[in-house]
């Protein structure tokens, strides 16, 4: 568990290092212990602004508003927030806003709240159904990789883009108490 | 409130284009349905950022909007119903409390777009109430054409997050079509602030 943690902080540090090369000046988020550590490095940050969000579609909308005013901004959630996001991603779709959007898993590997699983199971197909392109990465080995092309086909494609970050990168969550 | 709704006077077309000619370099985002007609009707421009769907995403929009242009004032133009669906992020303006952003909903207590069916804001819940609640600087609420000039002055002075509660007739006016090419109304709005298209 420890090198899970341990490793974790490294890949949300090298995602941290691709926001912050590639200009990013906005991070809304609702927030999840995937992202904690890259949290933590945003609100540091006096370059960059960290928008606590109630709901996931507030962010959709607030990195569009951010881009019309020349920013570039990402969204962080875990999946169960995709399934709050459908309507409003119809934003990005219309205008074509150039969108990257971080997504921790939860629900998929070793799991023990089962009221996390629909939503993972819907997560991929209900982006794509929105017309979201979605990577994914698997392993530690593959975050910084995946991030950064789908921070350049956002930013310099135009593409609207979702990186999920596979829950077995973020390890088992300690339920105290659980037999 | 319920009843100052009901007895509301402001003809919102009126109220509309006298504040964004007291605002000419605002930056304008409007919310689905009569907003964006009566922002239209005021007289289309590059600077207006109009929807047409994401109900309850305007206010958000012109969140990113306001912290990624702090020397612009921006104006959110919307109705009740569509501030309603998006009450979470008035919230979330509390916290970032963008001096330069100013919500001004345009409130007749009714779903004007679907039938004029009754909105929870004819029904006792108050949004000047809410944004208070989530520490707005600026929570006016407006009752007569004459506080326009106000109003204008504080979405002028960029001096604080405000949220203009704007009691409007529930008319059913002709509607004024804005463009719903959104690609285009995106590329003329950053045009208009000197960004290219990618």
């Amino acid at each position: 568990m420890d090198d899970v943690i341990e490793s974790s902080a490294t890949w949300q540090e090298e995602i941290f290092s691709i926001l912050k090369e590639g200009g990013v000046r906005q991070v809304a988020y609702v927030p999840d212990a995937g992202h904690s550590h890259l949290i933590k490095r945003v609100v540091a940050d006096p370059d960059m602004r960290d928008v606590v969000l109630t709901t996931e579609e507030e962010g959709i909308a607030t990195v569009s508003g951010a881009w019309l005013g020349g920013q570039r901004a990402v969204l962080l959630m875990q999946s169960s927030g995709v399934g709050n996001c459908i309507n409003m991603l119809s934003l990005i779709q219309n205008c074509r806003f150039p969108f990257l959007c971080l997504i921790t898993m939860r629900g998929e590997w070793a799991e023990f709240n089962p009221w996390q699983v629909p939503m993972a199971k819907a997560t991929q197909p209900s982006l794509e159904a929105m017309g979201v392109r979605v990577l994914r990465a698997n392993r530690p080995q593959e975050v910084a990789e995946t991030v950064s092309a789908g921070f350049d086909a956002a930013f310099q494609g135009g593409e609207s883009v979702a990186v999920l970050l596979a829950q077995s990168l973020i390890g088992r969550k300690k339920w105290v108490g659980a037999k | 409130m319920s009843q100052a709704v009901a007895n509301a006077g402001i003809e919102r077309r009126a109220f509309v284009s006298e504040l964004l000619e007291k605002c000419p370099q605002a930056l304008v985002v409007t919310g689905l349905g009569s907003s964006s007609y009566d922002v239209f009707a005021a007289g289309d421009r590059p600077e207006n950022f109009y929807l047409w769907g994401a109900m309850g995403g305007a206010a958000a929009v012109g969140l990113g909007l306001a912290l990624a242009q702090p020397e612009r004032s921006v104006v959110v133009v919307t109705g009740d119903g569509e501030q309603l669906m998006g009450l979470g992020v008035l919230a979330t303006i509390g916290v970032q409390q963008p001096a330069n952003l100013s919500i001004v909903v345009l409130d007749n207590g009714h779903f004007g777009e679907t039938g004029m069916q009754r909105s929870h804001t004819s029904q006792g819940v108050s949004l000047a109430a809410i944004a208070r609640g989530c520490s707005f600087k600026h929570v006016i609420e407006i009752q007569e054409q004459g506080a326009v000039g106000p109003l204008a002055d504080t979405v002028n002075a960029r001096a604080g997050c405000t949220l203009a509660q704007v009691l409007v007739r529930a008319d059913e006016l002709p509607r004024a079509l804005p463009p719903r090419d959104g690609v285009h109304i995106k590329n003329r709005f950053r045009a208009a602030l000197g960004f290219a298209p990618f």
